[in-house]
This record gives structure tokens, C-alpha cells and sequence, in this order.
């Protein structure tokens, strides 16, 4: 009786951990893949294009962008985005890195941010944002994320966000917490960051911006939040209003101190 | 000189920007919802009104649940909403509910208006013994009528589970598929026989 019963006892076991063991491995297989492109990630073919678009003279006033000032003096883009969002005196408000290059783009340039704000990703300026995006962010991997916290404008900031983080609306009650407030939570087979903790937020936000393989786009961080909105059945996030930087200062203020890994490589 | 230009700037600055004082946490808490309502715009079926909270959803917009005594008014209210089935018919088509279940398609911008709505259910539930991509987000529901049997009290608490998942838990993750109008009363028979019958693969290996 217990012989006959050993069998089925390990074939029940193995069809148990069957789900498990494919989900392990597709991860693994994701883990591989990224180590495989890790020295060609495709995302340099944007950077490179933004390179190129941030020392060309472009707009009515045919100005390159070499003078925007990203917070560490005008022209300097190594280690500006590991220390977005922050406070600029000039506009007397907290900028993300895509808000503020809207600013350079206005102010050097004379480009209308309502291109980029009304317009369409991987299309027109918003196209060219991402490059000029990829391009900035390149310039802070392997930084560390070091938002200034001790701004009272900051602070305000994370306490609105911690609020957009939990608010529940829309026709399927979602909030932001629903799919990021838990440890070791996936979507179908996608894995999702805690992003109420260190831990988590550092994974998340120190890899967005990122390429997409399954797409072959380059995604900034305000395409990120705006299609994580678009899934919690919301109305759309206008580009870069309040509550994309909101959120912003709550997942970098969490993250900070972690590891700045953009740009990321994602599924 | 300097000065008869800046002090004009300098006002202008300070209206615009968010004062430095500290600020309670009801004023912050009035200032997100206005947030909530500025910062978006309507896209297709996506409008603007959904970003008005429904008095439960605001009671269940913090990082921590609220009191156990609004927690059962809340679920008291909700449970006023479920509509059982008028013929005591509870159960479809299980084929039919698998394809529901695999389905997250509805009501974002990029959908259109009359399309019919996915469940979504393998986005966030194990379900079937044949389906390895699924969440985690809810609990495996693997062989759901062959562990809990068929009985009146289960198969009731079930449809109101999909039906309105906040009249068992105020703050459940579980969208309240047919108090919000996502999914048909068809289509929640057809997820009970997804659940319940004994030739689904939520059941049979």
C-alpha cells in the first residue's frame, strides 16, 4: 500500500510544482537574455540620437541644448539624472528630468512644450525626448540615487505622491498600491517591484527608463507611469503634470541610496 | 535697476510655487484629490470622472485598512448591490468562462466603447491546471469546486464574490465585476462553471 501510494506522490508533487518550476524558468530565461545583450543593450541606438539631437541646433531660436541646466551647472549631464527630481529655483519648481528638459527645450530653444504634452509617444518631440532622455540617463549608471530629501518642496511633494500611491478610483478600484504594495507579487508571469519599500522602489525606479524588447521601444519614466495608469483604468496622466512628479519624488525617495542601472533592459 | 526687475519675478515665483511651510495632513490630503482631478485628461472611453472616488474607495486609499467597524459598513452596503439570478440559474458554460478568465481586455483608452470585457482573472488567480501563466496577486483558486464541493452556501458566496468581491472584504484587491458593470450576468455563470464544474480544468487534471 505505501509502495503503490509513492508514485503517485511524486508525479502529484512534480505536476504541483510544475506551474512554478516554468514560471522560474522563464525569469531565468529573461535573466539570461539580458545578460547576453548586457555589453549591446539597444537602447545605445537612442542614446546616440540623443547625443546628436542635444548638440544640434534645433527650434526658432536654433540653439542646441549644451547650456540646459539639468542641476549641476548648464551642460552638465553626468550623474543629473540620479539626483532627479529636485527643486530648480529658476522655475521655482520641483522638476522631473523629462519636465525640466521641456523648460531647456523652451527657454534655450523656443520649442512649445505642447508638443511633447499633447503629443503621441515614439512619435514627433516625444520621440525626441526619449532620445535626448536616454541619452542623460546613460550618463548616471552606476550612480547612486540621491534625491534631496531635506527640500521642504521635496517633502510636499512625497507626501502628495504617497497619496496618489494609494488613491483607489476608476470602474475596477485599482490603485498604484494594488499591484506594488506587496513582496513577490507578479501579473500572469511578470514580476512586480514593492515599491512602498527600498527595496523594491530601488529595482523599479533605478531601472526605468528602459528599452523594451517585446516593443523595440525606449520607454521614459513618464511613459512608464502613464501606461501603468492606462491598465488601472484611469483617465490619462497628462504629460508631466503633478502627479507624475509626485510619484516620481515618492519612488526615487525610496529608492534613494540604491544602485541607478538605466537605462534598463525590460521584457 | 536689478532689483525694479527682480521684485516683480521673484513675486510671481513665490504665487506659483508650492509654499515652504509645512503643511498638515488634511490640507495634503484636500490638495491630492485636486491633484487627482488636474492631472488628468480624458482619452477615449478613459474620462476624467473616474478620478472621483467612490465613498469606499476613499475609505480604502491608505497604506493601511480602515477600522474593522467601517470595514463591515462598507461591506454591508456593497453586499446591497449584489444581484443574484432571478431564475437560481448560477452556472454556464465552463469553456466559455475560461475564455473570460484569460481575457484582460477592457475599458482602458485604447479599448472601444460596447467592446465586451475579459475578466482577467489569470492576470492576479492559478485557475486551471493547464494554464502556468497566471498572478499572484489573489489566491490560487486550483480545483475551486472539487475542494469546496457544491453546496448552496458556497456556490451563493462564490457568485457574490465575482459579483461584488467588496461585500466579503471592504478593501479587496478584486474588481466588483458585476456591481461595475466589467462583466454581463452571463458572463459570471459562465465563471461559476469555470469554478464549479467538475469537466473544467480548474477541476479535472
Amino acid at each position: 500500500m505505501r509502495n503503490a501510494l509513492k508514485p503517485i506522490a511524486i508525479v502529484a508533487a512534480l505536476v504541483m510544482s510544475h506551474g512554478t518550476a516554468v514560471a522560474q524558468s522563464t525569469a531565468d530565461d529573461i535573466a539570461k537574455y539580458r545578460e547576453m545583450i548586457a555589453d549591446g543593450n539597444p537602447s545605445e541606438l537612442f542614446e546616440m540620437e540623443g547625443e546628436e539631437l542635444w548638440k544640434t541646433p534645433r527650434g526658432p531660436m536654433k540653439a542646441t541644448l549644451e547650456k540646459c541646466d539639468l542641476g549641476m551647472g548648464p551642460g552638465v549631464v553626468k550623474g543629473a539624472s540620479a539626483r532627479m527630481p529636485r527643486f530648480f529655483k529658476d522655475t521655482g519648481r520641483v522638476q522631473d528630468l523629462e519636465s525640466r528638459l521641456l523648460t531647456c527645450m523652451q527657454t534655450l530653444q523656443g520649442i512649445d512644450p505642447k508638443l511633447v504634452i499633447d503629443g503621441k509617444f515614439n512619435s514627433g518631440e516625444r520621440k525626441t525626448m526619449a532620445a535626448l532622455v536616454a541619452y542623460v540617463v546613460t550618463h548616471s549608471k552606476g550612480d547612486k540615487v540621491r534625491v534631496d530629501m531635506t527640500n521642504p518642496q521635496m517633502k510636499e511633494l512625497y507626501a502628495l505622491g504617497e497619496r496618489a500611491f494609494y488613491y483607489r478610483t476608476g470602474p475596477m478600484d485599482f490603485s498604484c498600491a494594488t499591484c506594488h504594495g506587496e513582496d513577490g507579487k507578479r501579473i500572469r508571469l511578470q514580476d512586480l517591484p514593492n515599491l512602498t519599500k527600498h527595496e523594491g522602489a530601488a529595482a523599479g525606479w533605478g531601472s526605468w527608463p528602459a528599452y523594451r524588447v517585446s516593443n523595440s521601444q525606449f520607454w521614459t519614466m513618464q511613459h512608464r507611469l502613464n501606461d501603468c495608469f492606462r491598465q488601472q483604468r484611469t483617465a490619462e496622466p497628462i504629460y508631466a503634470s503633478d502627479v507624475t512628479i509626485a510619484l516620481s519624488v515618492y519612488m526615487a525617495a525610496k529608492a534613494n541610496g540604491g544602485e541607478v542601472m538605466t537605462p534598463g533592459l525590460k521584457r | 535697476m536689478n532689483r525694479i526687475l527682480i521684485a516683480p519675478l521673484a513675486l510671481a515665483v513665490a504665487v506659483l510655487s508650492i509654499p515652504a511651510h509645512a503643511t498638515s495632513p488634511e490640507e495634503l490630503d484636500i490638495r491630492a484629490r485636486q491633484m487627482m482631478k488636474d492631472s488628468f485628461k480624458d482619452h477615449g472611453i478613459a474620462k476624467t470622472y473616474r478620478m472621483l472616488q467612490l465613498d469606499f474607495q476613499q475609505a480604502c486609499s491608505q497604506a493601511k485598512p480602515p477600522s474593522a467597524d467601517v470595514m463591515k459598513q462598507i461591506e454591508a452596503e456593497q453586499m446591497k448591490t449584489i444581484k443574484w439570478p432571478a431564475d437560481g440559474k448560477y452556472f454556464g458554460d465552463w469553456k466559455e468562462g475560461e475564455k473570460i478568465a484569460i481575457s484582460g481586455r477592457g475599458l482602458t483608452w485604447t479599448d472601444k466603447a460596447g467592446a465586451e470585457n475579459g475578466g482577467g482573472c489569470y492576470n492576479c488567480h492559478q485557475l486551471s491546471h493547464h494554464e502556468i501563466s497566471y498572478g499572484t496577486i489573489g489566491p490560487s483558486l486550483l480545483e475551486y469546486g472539487k475542494v469546496r464541493g457544491n453546496s448552496d452556501e458556497i456556490v451563493k458566496y462564490t457568485w457574490g464574490k465575482l459579483w461584488n468581491a467588496k461585500a466579503y472584504n471592504a478593501c479587496s484587491n478584486m474588481p466588483r465585476n458585476g456591481d461595475a458593470g466589467i462583466l454581463t450576468e452571463d458572463q459570471i455563470r459562465h465563471l461559476m462553471a469555470y469554478l464549479f464544474d467538475p469537466a473544467s480544468p480548474v477541476n479535472k487534471r
